[in-house]
C-alpha cells in the first residue's frame, strides 16, 4: 500500500521508536513514563511498519508470535509479584535486591521493573496482535 | 470552567446515548466510546478541577490535584481502549459473517 | 500472612499467562487448566477452612495499607463463592477436553477460561469498589472472547447484544465509582460503610445506590435488564454456556450482596423493597419465558433469570433467614444450573441438536443420563429432598416470618411452573419415542470420551443429593456467613482495624 518515502522512512523511524520506547520504559521508574506508554509507542512503531509494507513483512520482522509476546509480559507481570511472598510480606509488595556488577558499579533490580517489562510486553503483544488482526487481508 | 467541563460531559454522553440507540453497528461501536469518554471524563472532574497544581504531595507545594481519580482514568482508558478493539472486531466480523450491520443480524425492515 | 487469598487470582492468571505463551502447544494448555483448575479449587477450600476457623482474612496488597492500597477480603461468602468457582471451573475443564473441538481449542479456549476465572475470583475477593470494577471488565473481556469463539452466526447476533449491554452496565458502574469518590474521597468498601453513614445529603446515597443497582442488575440479568442473556448465553459450544450459566450472573448477584449489606444500609425500606419487587418480576418473567421455549438451552437461559429472583428476594428480605436461605439457593443454583447445561450437550451430542423435537428417546437409550437429568432437574424445580427443596423452604419461610406473602406466592408458583418447564423437558428429550434420524447418527459414546463427559455431570449431580441429604451443615455454613453479612462491623474491623470504628 505505502508509497517510496513512507517505506524508507518506516525503515529509518521503527527502530529509532524501539530505542525510544525502551528509554521510556526505563525512565519511567522514577520519571514521567513506564511500560504502558512505552509499549503505545513500540506499538505504533510496528503498526507504522505494517501500513507502509504489510502485514507479512511485520510477523516476518517480529519473529515470534504477537500472542506469545503477551503471554510472556503477562508471565513476568504476574511473577513479579511473588518474591514478596517470600519474604513475608502480601503480595506485590515491592522487593529491591542492589548488588555490584563490576562494568557498571552498584546495580539495583526491583520487582517493579519486572513488573513493568511485563506491561511492555503485554501492551506490544495485545496492540500489535490487534492491529495485524484488522488489517490482515482474509479476516 | 466547571461549566465547561460539565458541558463536554452532557454532550459526550449525550451522542453516545444516541449513538447506541441506532440500527447500524458501526454508529453503535462510536456511541459506547462516545459513552465511555463522558464517563472517563466524568470521573476526572470527581477529584475536583485544579490547575498548576502537582499531583505528588510535597513539603513546600501550596496544594494538590488529586492523583487517584487519574490513575482510575488512566485505568478506566486502558479497559475501554481494549473493549473498543474488541467490538470493532466483533462488528467487523459479523458484518462479513452476517452479510449486514444491522445490530440484529436481519436486513433492511 | 496468608497466601490463600491472593492464590485464587494468581493461579488462573498464570495459568491463562503461560497458555498464552505457549500458544501452539495444545496438550500443555489442556493439562495446565486442568492442573489450574484443580489448584483454584484445593485453594478455595482450603480458604474457606481457614476463614470458617479464623474469621474474616485481609491481605493488603503491595503494602499500601487499607484504605490508601487496594485490600484483599475473604470473608465466607467470598470463601463459598471462591470454592464454587473452582468446582465449576474444573468440573467445566474436564467436559471440555472431550467436548470441544479442535477449532475452539485453537483460538484459545483454555487461557480465556482461566481468564474468566481469574475476574470471578477477583471480583469475590476483592475489597475496594474500583478494583471490583476491574475484574468486572476482566471477566467481561474474557467472556466476551469466550462468547463469540468460533464465530457463528447465531453467536454473532447473540454477542453483539450481550456486549453492547455489558459495556453500558460498565459505564454506569464507573459512573456510579465516581460519584461515590467525589462525595466521600474513598473507594474501600469497608472505609465506604463507614463514611457513608456520616453523609449529610442521604438522599443522594440513595440515588447511588439505585446506580449501583441498575449496573449490578444487568450483569445478575434481573428484571426489567435481563434481555441480553436468553438472547446470547444458548449460542456458544455447551461447555462455556455452561460456565456462564453457572458463575457470570452471580458475580452480578454477589456484588448485589455485597454492597447492598455492607454498603447501602441506610434507607433498607426503600432500596430493598426495589429489590423486592425486581426479585419477585424476574422470577415471573424468567419462568413464563422458559414456557414458551422449546430448545433445550433456550428453557434452561430463561431459568437462570427467574432463578435469579430467588436470589434476589434472600437479599431483599433482609432478614438474617432470608440472606441465609439467598446463599443456600446461590450454592444450589450454580451446581444444578451448570449440570443441566452439561447435561443438554452430553443430549446433544448422542442425538445432534438441542431442538426439542428433534430429541428423543434417551430414556431407553441413555438410561444412566435420565437419572443424571432427574436430579438437577427436580432439584431445580425444589422436590425434596434435593438441595433446592431446602433453598426454596428457607426462602418460603424467612418471607411467611417477614409478612411478605405476595412474593412467597410468586415464589411458589414460580416452583411450580419450574417443575413444568423440567417435566417438559423429560417428557420431550426422554420419554417420547426417538424421532426419525435425519442426519446419520453420530457415533456412540465410548472410552475416556464417556468417562470425561460423565463424570463431572456425576459429580455435580453427587454435589446435589449431597448438599439435600446433608443440609443441615450447609445450612449452618450459609447462616454464618448471613451472619457476617448482616454486621458489616465485622468487616469494617477486618479490614481496618478496630480503632477506626466508632
Amino acid at each position: 500500500m505505502g508509497s517510496m518515502i513512507l517505506r524508507t522512512a518506516a525503515g529509518f523511524l521503527l527502530p529509532l521508536l524501539l530505542l525510544f520506547s525502551l528509554f521510556l520504559m526505563l525512565r519511567g521508574h522514577d520519571e514521567p513514563g513506564g511500560g504502558f506508554i512505552a509499549g503505545l509507542v513500540a506499538a505504533g512503531g510496528f503498526a507504522f511498519y505494517t501500513f507502509a509494507f504489510d502485514t507479512r513483512h511485520t510477523r516476518r520482522l517480529l519473529r515470534v508470535d504477537t500472542r506469545s509476546l503477551l503471554g510472556v509480559g503477562l508471565v513476568m507481570a504476574v511473577l513479579s509479584g511473588v518474591p514478596a511472598a517470600f519474604f513475608g510480606q502480601p503480595f506485590f509488595a515491592s522487593q529491591w535486591f542492589r548488588f555490584t556488577l563490576p562494568p557498571f558499579g552498584e546495580v539495583t533490580v526491583s520487582t517493579p521493573l519486572l513488573f513493568d517489562i511485563g506491561v511492555y510486553l503485554v501492551v506490544v503483544g495485545v496492540i500489535t496482535t490487534i492491529v495485524l488482526t484488522l488489517a490482515d487481508p482474509e479476516h | 470552567m466547571e461549566l465547561l467541563v460539565a458541558l463536554i460531559i452532557g454532550v459526550l454522553t449525550a451522542c453516545g446515548v444516541y449513538l447506541v440507540l441506532r440500527r447500524r453497528s458501526f454508529p453503535v461501536v462510536l456511541g459506547l466510546t462516545m459513552l465511555s469518554y463522558g464517563v472517563n471524563l466524568f470521573l476526572f472532574a470527581m477529584g475536583r478541577l485544579t490547575i498548576g497544581r502537582p499531583a505528588v504531595i510535597q513539603a513546600d507545594a501550596a496544594g494538590y490535584a488529586d492523583p487517584l481519580p487519574q490513575a482510575l482514568v488512566l485505568t478506566a482508558i486502558v479497559i475501554s481502549f481494549a473493549m473498543t478493539a474488541f467490538v470493532i472486531v466483533l462488528a467487523l466480523k459479523a458484518r462479513s459473517e452476517l452479510d449486514t450491520d444491522h445490530v440484529d443480524g436481519r436486513g433492511e425492515s | 500472612m496468608n497466601p490463600e487469598i491472593a492464590l485464587p487470582i494468581l493461579i488462573p492468571l498464570l495459568g491463562a499467562a503461560v497458555s498464552v505463551a505457549f500458544w501452539r502447544h495444545m496438550a500443555l494448555q489442556r493439562h495446565l487448566a486442568v492442573l489450574a483448575t484443580g489448584a483454584l479449587l484445593a485453594i478455595g477450600l482450603v480458604l474457606l477452612w481457614e476463614v470458617w476457623h479464623g474469621g474474616i482474612l485481609v491481605m493488603d496488597m503491595g503494602v499500601w495499607p487499607a484504605p490508601f492500597g487496594i485490600a484483599l477480603v475473604a470473608d465466607l461468602l467470598a470463601a463459598i463463592m471462591v470454592v464454587l468457582a473452582g468446582f465449576t471451573g474444573f468440573a467445566v475443564t474436564l467436559y471440555s477436553l472431550v467436548s470441544l473441538d479442535r477449532e475452539h481449542e485453537n483460538f484459545g479456549y483454555y487461557p480465556l477460561l482461566q481468564l474468566l476465572l481469574a475476574g470471578v475470583c477477583g471480583a469475590f475477593l476483592t475489597g475496594d469498589i474500583f478494583n471490583l470494577f476491574v475484574w468486572f471488565e476482566v471477566m467481561l473481556i474474557a467472556s466476551f472472547a469466550l462468547l463469540v469463539l468460533g464465530g457463528r452466526r447465531t453467536q454473532m447476533e447473540g454477542g453483539l447484544k450481550y456486549v453492547t449491554l455489558n459495556l453500558i452496565a460498565s459505564a454506569i458502574f464507573l459512573t456510579a465509582v465516581g460519584l461515590l469518590y467525589g462525595m466521600v474521597g474513598t473507594l474501600n468498601m469497608a472505609d465506604l460503610a463507614v463514611k457513608l453513614a456520616q453523609v449529610e445529603a442521604q438522599g443522594l446515597v440513595t440515588v447511588l445506590s439505585l446506580l449501583f443497582m441498575i449496573a449490578f442488575g444487568i450483569k445478575a440479568a434481573a428484571f426489567p435488564l435481563f434481555f441480553w442473556l436468553p438472547a446470547s448465553y444458548h449460542t456458544p459450544p455447551v461447555a462455556i454456556s455452561a460456565v456462564f450459566a453457572g458463575l457470570l450472573t452471580k458475580v452480578g448477584v454477589y456484588a448485589l450482596y455485597r454492597v447492598f449489606t455492607l454498603i447501602f444500609t441506610h434507607d433498607v425500606g426503600y432500596t430493598h423493597t426495589l429489590l423486592l419487587w425486581g426479585a419477585g418480576l424476574t422470577m415471573l418473567t424468567g419462568v413464563l419465558g422458559a414456557a414458551a421455549q422449546f430448545e433445550f438451552r433456550r428453557i434452561l437461559s430463561f431459568h437462570i433469570i427467574s432463578q435469579i429472583g430467588y436470589m434476589l428476594m434472600g437479599l431483599a428480605l433482609f432478614t438474617p433467614l432470608a440472606l441465609l436461605g439467598g446463599i443456600f439457593y446461590i450454592v444450589h443454583h450454580i451446581v444444578v444450573k451448570t449440570n443441566l447445561f452439561l447435561v443438554s450437550g452430553v443430549a446433544r451430542r448422542l442425538q445432534g441438536s438441542y431442538e426439542l423435537r428433534d430429541l428423543g428417546g434417551l430414556y431407553r437409550s441413555a438410561p444412566g443420563l435420565s437419572v443424571l437429568f432427574l436430579i438437577p432437574a427436580l432439584s431445580l424445580a425444589g422436590m425434596p429432598p434435593l438441595s433446592g427443596f431446602f433453598g426454596k423452604f428457607i426462602l418460603v419461610r424467612a418471607g411467611l416470618e417477614a409478612g411478605a406473602y405476595a412474593i412467597v406466592f410468586v415464589a411458589l408458583l414460580v416452583g411450580l411452573l419450574t417443575l413444568y418447564s423440567m417435566l417438559k423437558i423429560w417428557a420431550e428429550v426422554f420419554w417420547k419415542a426417538a424421532p426419525e434420524p435425519t442426519s446419520p447418527s453420530p457415533a456412540p459414546l465410548q472410552g475416556p470420551e464417556r468417562l470425561l463427559l460423565y463424570a463431572p455431570i456425576s459429580a455435580m449431580a453427587a454435589v446435589t443429593v449431597a448438599i439435600g441429604l446433608g443440609a443441615a451443615w450447609v445450612y449452618d455454613v450459609a447462616e454464618a456467613a448471613a451472619a457476617q453479612l448482616l454486621d458489616p462491623a465485622l468487616y469494617v474491623e477486618a479490614v481496618l482495624g478496630r480503632e477506626r470504628l466508632q
